[in-house]
């Protein structure tokens, strides 16, 4: 076997990767110990901080890539995956989370964008996720080369309210292509935005090409669960563990709820005790100009 | 008809239901199995890729782990790919995140080619394949070690990345990523045995 002959950074890996954290949960963590937590727990990845959403929301400020010493020490912390957040359009942050070692980029609404455009994310070798509202915002960004989509929601409020809006939204403008004839899935694209190969293929497939996780205002168990039984591959939680009374409880029992998100019996014994979810906020008393779900087009 | 098991604890369960559903063409039954009975209702099983600690654990926890050592036992065919490789195996170097189960003859190493830029696709030379097989690696185990039991198939530089002992079928790549269906053929093929 020659070494010289191997490919590197394909769509094929890239996807690839994503598909492995299927049925999975993904948590935000700002420290190693928390990383540990994390993986203990049964996290598939982690997605390395400076802060929580909900602490970068209260902070205000220009939030950006987290200090590459922490995301440093989360590598070294555990085995299973590391991803870490870019501003949207800062394709030098990307660069550097790639050069550290990450598994993966979340060019995130959550930081402050620092460009009109999204990265041009089919040039690097790493893969990325990106979140999105609708259909069109979902296709714009596999066409910049994201590996996994991920739903908006409402970052850091703990009220999963946005994640089902943008989830149904995803899957419900899927479901309306099924059976539309050329001429109308191109009407569609116009109208959406999206490139006509991927408005056709989601028609074929009746699902994304990537993976298509929920994130954005997960907080508990039930929450978890809500979203895999409205079609969720897996799920982000960001705030909802680490601002949670008792996370490492909180943490194995939203890894159970993923797993078992059909069984209402089951779910109701791993919901007991678990303390005090995560305070949050009604998504729908931020003013506009305030919500994360807003930055990225 | 025979039916085949994949089991549904998390990673790419849907991708290896499709994959052995076009290898077989109708003469198997492919299902995700993640409840207790499940694994004994199947004649042969499939351990996806996906996060190996997440793996192990929802084994403990849904009280399958026994189910599955049986299964393997009693000589049924596995087909284990990258996590799945790492659950089989003997020993787990330098690393204690993940208990395998101990099925397979082998000493193995996760992660052993880097983190996810590192990932890779290669053309295999696989023994018992006449052409180079286009083998999908992602964040990949190796196996460092076998047993005298175990034949290996395929190689990467020192590395093994496929082997196989008995009805236990091993592979650090994913089969499931690809159109080509031989690897799904071999398995197959040993469920007819």
């Amino acid at each position: 076997m020659e070494l010289e002959n191997l490919r590197f950074g394909t769509e094929l890996l890239k996807r690839g990767f994503a598909k492995m954290q299927k049925g999975g949960v993904i948590m935000d963590v700002t420290t190693p110990e928390q990383a540990v937590i994390a993986e203990e727990a049964g996290a598939v990845a982690v997605m390395a901080l400076h802060a929580v959403p909900a602490d970068i929301r209260k902070m205000g400020g220009v939030a950006r890539m987290a200090d590459p010493a922490i995301i440093e020490a989360i590598i070294e912390a555990v085995t299973i995956p590391v991803m870490a957040k870019a501003r949207i359009g800062h394709f030098v942050e990307a660069q550097i989370l790639e050069a550290l070692g990450v598994d993966m980029v979340d060019e995130s609404e959550v930081l402050t964008p620092a460009d009109e455009f999204h990265i041009e994310k089919a040039k690097f070798t790493i893969p990325f996720v990106c979140g999105a509202r609708n259909l069109g915002e979902a296709c714009r960004r596999i066409k910049e080369g994201a590996a996994m989509i991920r739903t908006k929601g409402e970052a850091g409020t703990g009220d999963v309210s946005q994640a089902v809006l943008h989830m149904r939204m995803i899957l419900g403008q899927i479901r309306s292509l099924k059976g539309m004839d050329d001429l109308q899935l191109l009407k569609v694209a116009r109208e959406i935005e999206a490139d006509l190969d991927l408005v056709k293929e989601c028609a074929r497939m009746q699902r994304l090409p990537v993976v298509n996780f929920a994130a954005g205002g997960v907080a508990t168990p039930a929450d978890a669960a809500l979203m895999m039984q409205l079609g969720a591959d897996g799920v982000f939680v960001g705030s909802g563990i680490f601002k949670s009374e008792s996370p490492a409880a909180m943490a194995v029992a939203i890894v159970e709820a993923v797993h078992h998100y059909d069984d209402a019996s089951f779910l109701a014994n791993i919901s007991k005790g678990l303390g005090a979810a995560m305070k949050g906020l009604d998504a729908a008393t931020i003013p506009e100009a305030e919500a994360l779900q807003n930055r990225g087009w | 008809m025979a039916r085949i098991g994949v089991l549904a604890l998390q990673g790419d369960v849907s991708e290896h239901v499709q994959a052995l559903e076009r290898a077989a063409a109708g003469k198997a039954q492919v299902v995700g199995v993640r409840k207790p009975g499940q694994i004994e209702e199947c004649q042969a099983l499939v351990l996806p890729g996906g996060e190996s600690t997440t793996i192990c654990r929802q084994l403990q926890s849904s009280g399958l782990t026994e189910e599955l050592k049986a299964a393997a036992l009693s000589g049924k065919p596995i087909l284990a790919t990258c996590a799945g490789l790492v659950l089989i195996s003997q020993e787990v170097e330098g690393d204690n995140k993940v208990r395998p189960l101990g099925l397979m003859d082998i000493k193995i190493s996760r992660n052993a080619f880097g983190p996810q830029r590192e990932s890779f696709e290669a053309d295999l030379q696989v023994k018992g394949l006449n052409r180079p097989y286009r083998a999908v690696f992602i964040r990949a185990p190796a196996i460092c070690e076998v047993g005298r039991e175990v034949e290996v198939l395929a190689r990467v530089g020192e590395a093994v990345v496929a082997a196989r002992q008995k009805n236990l079928l091993a592979l650090a790549f994913h089969p499931e990523l690809t159109e080509d269906a031989r690897i799904h053929q071999i398995f197959l093929k040993m469920l007819e045995a």
